[in-house]
């Protein structure tokens, strides 16, 4: 895989990956309330996912053979929902209705609301055992398509997530990927002292699954790893990827109190400048001004 | 015809859709040789997935594989697979997941192992689910007869099945027909409306009030939801007494079903809802069980004769 010039490919996904935190900032300070910590850690990764690694088409929505994502931990959805406009599975002017009544932006994603969202989560532990279910759909049908769950940190503190854990390599899940956004944070506080991971890495290699470990804000980085995984035969891949949270706005990162609370107007405007001043230093340009 | 275990009957059918329908598929969580899915196991192993002991990712499972085009039968206890409500409730029915959850072991009636694996709430939970389908066949040939029509049923179904036999109370070629009462008796005096494994014992209490020259109608609810509401109403309206039999809690099952109908239509004739009286279950054997709690023929019959002198 790869395409021939790697550098213009990281450099094309990494400017998508800054206009998608200006959108997400914009969004949530719009709706008034939301999670911009997660968003922000996951948006590198769900970027590379939709404009790089994942077959879809945003025509054809239902296309049997498209590779799917979960959003396990689903209250990060403004990342997806970005991306999915970005993509054009809706109008970007959409994004503006997030969590507002009768739009289709729901605060956590929910299937069959806006195309391109493959199953409703948010209710924490559940993504994961959804995604495998749909992996073993992909093997039965001879391995066409690939599934990726992103999880979180404080999410793996449900004990379903191991209970996937323990079944995926049992039936050689291949065409399963899951990433461990982990960005250190959960409502409570820091994932450490609400209830420790450690030794993360550990666990899931002796639940027998083929461990990467990334920067999951480093593009090179979560492109590499996302293709070694998707060409692993035999167990399913868990990609721990080391995430900050609120990346890319300086007051939110690794700041407990944005995992969920949306940003005031003073706030968002501080917010989206900072996120502007970044992107027309490394892109050249403005954006969303 | 002997009396038969739905559950069985759910397994052999299952074995046999299976080779109809290649995108059905079977998940259970080390209960398959209870629920009968080892039936299909034994038969399409690579279409069979053994989940162990963790209901919670087994529905989560057969939701992604729903969600991928497949029919998938998820299998466990009764009690243990709508004890993971919070799972039915997001990945199965938020979703809109083709899932048939399969519930064996339903009521008070599996007897000996105690009120931990007898469920007794397992109807109330899944009819509570926006769009979640809910039956609850009555004997071998209505069980077979829906195992056949959820294969080409769109939308999430709870179906239960009972560990102890039932006599057969539907004739050979029966036809089930979803969401429709089925009226197996007729009478002026009271309606039964039973469900499950209820609906024999009450056909039974009704032969014997007529012997003490009361007329009991009976009417199978196969279908909890949605409810045959129509035919409910229009079946109270000619009656002096309804009565309700289920094995399961009064509240939220066929009972409660029932009670919502008659009251949204204004009927106001009186209702004797016949099930678990909002206690917990008990160990015991099947029979001392269902007489205790009068279930049985005896049972039903006593509590609606009464209801009516």
């Amino acid at each position: 895989m790869g395409p021939p010039n790697r550098a213009t490919d990281l450099l094309r996904l990494e400017e998508i990956a800054a206009r998608l935190r200006i959108e997400i900032i914009e969004m949530l300070g719009k709706a008034g309330s939301g999670h911009p910590g997660g968003s922000l850690s996951v948006i590198d990764i769900v970027t590379c996912l939709y404009f790089s690694k994942m077959r879809h088409d945003p025509k054809r929505p239902e296309w049997p053979e498209r590779d799917r994502f979960i959003l396990s931990k689903g209250h990060a959805v403004p990342a997806q929902y970005a991306a999915l406009a970005e993509a054009g599975y809706f109008p970007k002017q959409e994004l503006g209705t997030l969590r507002k009544l009768g739009s289709r932006l729901q605060g956590h994603p929910v299937r069959n609301s806006v195309p391109g969202i493959e199953a409703c989560t948010g209710s924490l532990g559940q993504g994961l055992s959804i995604a495998q279910g749909m992996a073993i759909a992909s093997k039965l049908d001879g391995g066409k398509f690939h599934v990726y769950c992103v999880i979180g940190d404080g999410e793996s503190q449900e004990g379903q997530i191991w209970e996937a854990a323990m079944s995926a390599p049992k039936y050689q899940v291949d065409t399963l990927t899951a990433i461990l956004d982990y960005n250190h944070g959960q409502i409570d506080g820091y994932v450490d002292q609400v209830m420790p991971l450690e030794p993360v890495i550990d666990k899931w290699r002796a639940f027998n699954w083929n461990v990467l470990e990334i920067d999951g804000n480093q593009m090179a980085q979560i492109s590499d790893a996302l293709d070694q995984a998707r060409n692993f035969k035999g167990k399913p891949t868990f990609i721990v990827a080391h995430t900050v949270k609120g990346k890319g706005v300086s007051f939110m990162e690794n700041q407990i109190a944005w995992h969920g609370m949306a940003p005031n107007p003073e706030q968002t405007a501080k917010a989206l400048a900072e996120l502007r001043a970044a992107y027309q230093k490394r892109f050249g340009g403005t954006h969303g001004s | 015809m002997a009396a038969k275990a739905t559950r069985d009957a759910f397994g052999e059918a299952l074995a046999r859709v299976g080779e109809r329908y290649p995108n059905v598929v079977a998940l259970d969580a080390d209960l398959a040789k209870s629920t009968k899915s080892e039936l299909f196991a034994k038969k399409f192993p690579g279409r069979f997935f053994e989940m162990g002991i963790a209901e919670a990712n087994m529905i989560g499972t057969a939701a992604g594989l729903a969600l991928s085009g497949k029919i998938p039968f998820a299998c466990s206890f009764a009690c243990f697979i709508t004890g993971r409500f919070d799972q039915l409730k997001i990945s199965i029915a938020y979703s809109q997941a083709n899932v048939r959850l399969v519930g064996s072991h339903g009521g008070i009636a599996i007897g000996e192992d105690g009120y931990s694996q007898q469920g007794l709430e397992d109807l109330s939970v899944a009819r509570s689910l926006p769009g979640m389908a809910v039956l609850n066949p009555a004997d071998d040939l209505e069980t077979e007869a829906a195992v056949e029509y959820l294969c080409t049923h769109s939308g999430p179904v709870y179906l239960r099945t009972t560990r102890q036999k039932v006599e057969r109370i539907n004739p050979d070629g029966y036809r089930f027909q979803f969401g429709k009462a089925v009226e197996l008796r007729k009478g002026e005096d009271a309606v039964i409306f039973a469900s499950g494994g209820e609906v024999h014992p009450a056909l039974q209490a009704a032969s014997s009030l007529a012997d003490a020259g009361l007329k009991v109608g009976v009417i199978n609810i196969h279908t909890l939801k949605p409810l045959d509401a129509a035919a409910v109403v229009a079946a109270a309206r000619k009656v002096k007494l309804v009565a309700t039999a289920e094995d399961h809690q009064i509240i939220g099952g066929l009972g409660s079903a029932v009670a919502e109908a008659l009251a949204e239509a204004a009927v106001g004739v009186r209702l004797l809802r016949i099930g678990i009286p909002d206690t917990f279950g008990e160990s015991g054997s099947p029979e001392d069980l269902l007489a205790k709690y009068k279930l049985d023929a005896r049972g039903i019959a006593e509590q609606v004769g009464a209801a009516l002198r």
